[in-house]
């Protein structure tokens, strides 16, 4: 947004008459690039060179050998394609719920909460306080068939005795959502947070009803925070593959377990990083498009 | 709505014993107040009097917890917001900073429903002149301009009643004088009811034909700014609006249209039409410009000494000590009459009786003073 630009653009002016040769900014660059150059850059570059290997004719099962072959990614995908659109499905559904969720939470919070604010604030990283894996193998409980939602729900007229959560879409997907949900929630409340409640009180004054500000003003006000909630949770929801190892069953695999299944059961390196690869490019134009789309590019 | 001239002839605006409570306290105090159609209005008071909570009554944001508002026959107590035919100048401007300034100001149009703004968009650019300006954004204007563009954003909506919320608040002084003539033009320009909430007591007397002051949730003194200065009928209004000396003393005689006072031995005389109270404990006042350091007038006290004195340009100003020990504040103009007194030097002090006034001694003598500066 314009307004975010101006913002940087002045924090710009006075550094840019700078004309020092000092090396400091070098020396606190040094250590983040040390470390992404060895961890990110290089596993990235030995990644791409897997996916164009070939089992040789005969040889031991694990042992590969280059020969650029491309076709790799082609087979990989025909072969996947199906997991690989359910994941962009599953994620982008959940990326959506987490935003219906989010929005009023981050919304109360940043508007109404008043001295609670804090508290909330601590509630909503909470979960963080246990490790991933163990929230998710505790969704497989509260959704279990003797869990309390299903005994719940079975008593009501509309569902019978079959009735069953877990290992299904809506397992997957609930799992992915509340996964993922503090990091919709974070960025929302500080864009929220930073909005002026008199600007909505101006744009009531100015003939806008509730609905209509909500529209006009807070949502677009709201954009960064909608965008980097979305992209921090759609993104990493997407190559997720413990909530449908652990809430799923074998019809609800997402392309993560097909990676991972690929690396650690069948060890078939290439179709793996052929994967992987496939996934980060269309994760990027996805990303890339909906920033173009949502008119936030200073964001990035 | 807006090219229908609603704004002419809609009627006055009438508050009718209007209270707000927040849990126990009582922001507003049973104000009844009524503001003439096409007035420039101003309510003036300290920090925490009422003044804004008042104002939010009017523009919908709060709701009275008693009382009713009207603006001509209309009843709009408990109206909302977007229904009123009233705009709000904010405090900070709050203008939409994701929005342009032709957006900005086009808002309240395009939620009537009305298609064509754009002629009535430059109208209201060009009446603040900043026509050049519709394309940037909020974040690029300063804070003069900003100021301007909620005024043309309010204005261009042609309310019935335009409410400003100390709109000059974070403007620097020249600035803020240049606004207060530019604002006045706006108001007759355009003829809508202006209400200026201010705590800044030059401002409401520079701008407005009636100021009410407000202290505590209710209004002190309603009046032009002439009335309230050189006739206030409490210790509030007469120290709250500019300087001013009070003298506590006792009424010896009401006769012929004067009264007769005394205090500590010395006798004064003031007219009865200037005495707002049947007390006879009362409270003298004088402004300090209207005191003289002579010894010739009806009023005067002599054998008093100078304490302080500092040379302002257009005028000196004297801090005297009565023989009892009050200190009295005296401005004298630079000109030719000039007595040029030293620390410590003996005068006498003298006034007019009608620049006398006598209030009721019940109240506070520093009742409203040393407050302007608080915000």
């Amino acid at each position: 947004m314009a307004f975010l630009h101006g913002a940087t653009r002045t924090h710009s002016g006075p550094r840019s008459g700078i004309k020092s040769r000092s090396i400091t900014p070098y020396l606190l660059l040094a250590p983040g690039m040390i470390w992404l150059i060895t961890f990110f850059i290089i596993p990235i570059f030995s990644l791409a060179s897997t996916s164009t290997m070939v089992r040789p004719e005969g040889a031991q099962i694990g042992t590969y050998v280059q020969e650029l072959r491309f076709q790799n990614y082609v087979d990989a995908f025909v072969a996947n394609q199906e997991q690989y659109v359910r994941s962009f499905v599953y994620a982008g559904i959940a990326t959506l719920l987490a935003l219906a969720i989010a929005f009023p939470l981050a919304y109360t919070i940043a508007f109404k909460a008043g001295k609670y604010r804090n508290v909330l604030l601590v509630l909503v990283v909470a979960p963080f306080f246990t490790s991933f894996l163990l929230r998710t193998v505790a969704w497989t409980q509260i959704l279990g068939d003797d869990g309390p939602i299903v005994s719940t729900l079975k008593l009501l007229p509309f569902f019978d005795d079959s009735l069953r959560l877990t290992a299904t879409p809506f397992a997957v997907v609930s799992g992915l959502t509340y996964n993922f949900l503090p990091f919709m929630t974070l960025p929302l409340y500080a864009s929220l947070e930073r909005i002026d409640p008199r600007t909505l009180e101006a744009a009531g004054d100015l003939y806008a009803n509730g609905f209509t500000t909500f529209k006009k003003v807070t949502v677009p006000l709201a954009m960064p925070g909608i965008v980097a909630g979305t992209l921090l949770t759609f993104i990493p929801a997407a190559g997720d593959y413990i909530n449908a190892t652990l809430l799923g069953n074998p019809s609800t695999k997402m392309i993560g377990n097909v990676i991972e299944s690929r690396f650690f059961a069948v060890v078939d390196y290439p179709t793996a990083a052929a994967l992987s690869f496939t996934l980060m490019a269309t994760i990027l134009i996805v990303v890339t498009l909906y920033i173009r789309k949502s008119g936030t590019d200073e964001l990035v | 709505m807006a090219n229908s001239k609603v704004s002419q002839d809609t009627g006055d605006l009438v508050l009718n014993r209007v209270s707000k409570f927040y849990g126990d306290f009582c922001a507003v105090d049973d104000l009844s107040l009524t503001v003439p159609d096409g007035s420039f209005f101003a309510l003036l008071g300290p920090s925490g009097c009422g003044k804004t909570t008042t104002l939010r009554m009017i523009a919908g944001l709060e709701e009275p917890s008693q009382g009713t508002i009207h603006i001509g026959d209309n009843d709009i107590t408990t109206q909302k917001p977007y229904r009123r035919n009233v705009n709000t100048v904010f405090q900070n401007y709050a203008l939409f900073p994701h929005l342009t300034i032709f957006e900005n100001i086009a808002f309240g149009l395009r939620r009537r429903g009305i298609k064509d703004v754009k002629t009535e968009v430059e109208n209201a650019l060009n009446l603040v002149e900043l026509g050049h300006l519709a394309e940037r954004k909020p974040g690029q204007l300063s804070g003069g301009q900003q100021q301007r563009i909620a005024v043309a954003r309010a204005i261009v909506n042609r309310p019935e009643v335009l409410l400003l919320d100390e709109p000059l608040g974070a403007l620097d002084l020249k600035l803020r004088r240049q606004m207060q003539i530019e604002l006045k033009r706006i108001q007759m320009e355009v003829g809508i009811t202006f209400i200026h909430v201010t705590h800044d007591q030059e401002e409401a007397m520079t701008m407005a034909d009636t100021i009410a002051v407000m202290n505590q949730g209710k209004i002190e003194q309603m009046g032009s700014a002439t009335e309230l200065y050189e006739a206030p009928k409490t210790a509030f209004v007469a120290n709250f609006l500019g300087q001013c000396n009070l003298i506590k003393a006792k009424v010896q005689s009401r006769a012929a249209g004067k009264a007769v006072v005394t205090a500590k031995g010395h006798t004064f005389e003031v007219p009865l039409s200037r005495v707002s109270t049947d007390s006879d404990s009362v409270l003298l006042g004088v402004r300090p410009e209207k005191l003289r350091l002579d010894d010739q007038g009806i009023n005067s006290i002599k054998d008093c000494v100078v304490t302080d004195r500092s040379f302002v340009g257009t005028s000196t100003q004297y801090l005297v000590r009565t023989p009892w020990d009050l200190e009295l504040v005296v401005f004298e103009q630079n000109d030719e009459g000039l007595h040029d007194l030293h620390v410590g030097d003996k005068v006498s002090l003298e006034w007019d009786a009608e620049h006398t006034f006598a209030l009721d001694g019940a109240q506070d003598i520093n009742a409203g003073a040393d407050l302007e500066d608080e915000e």
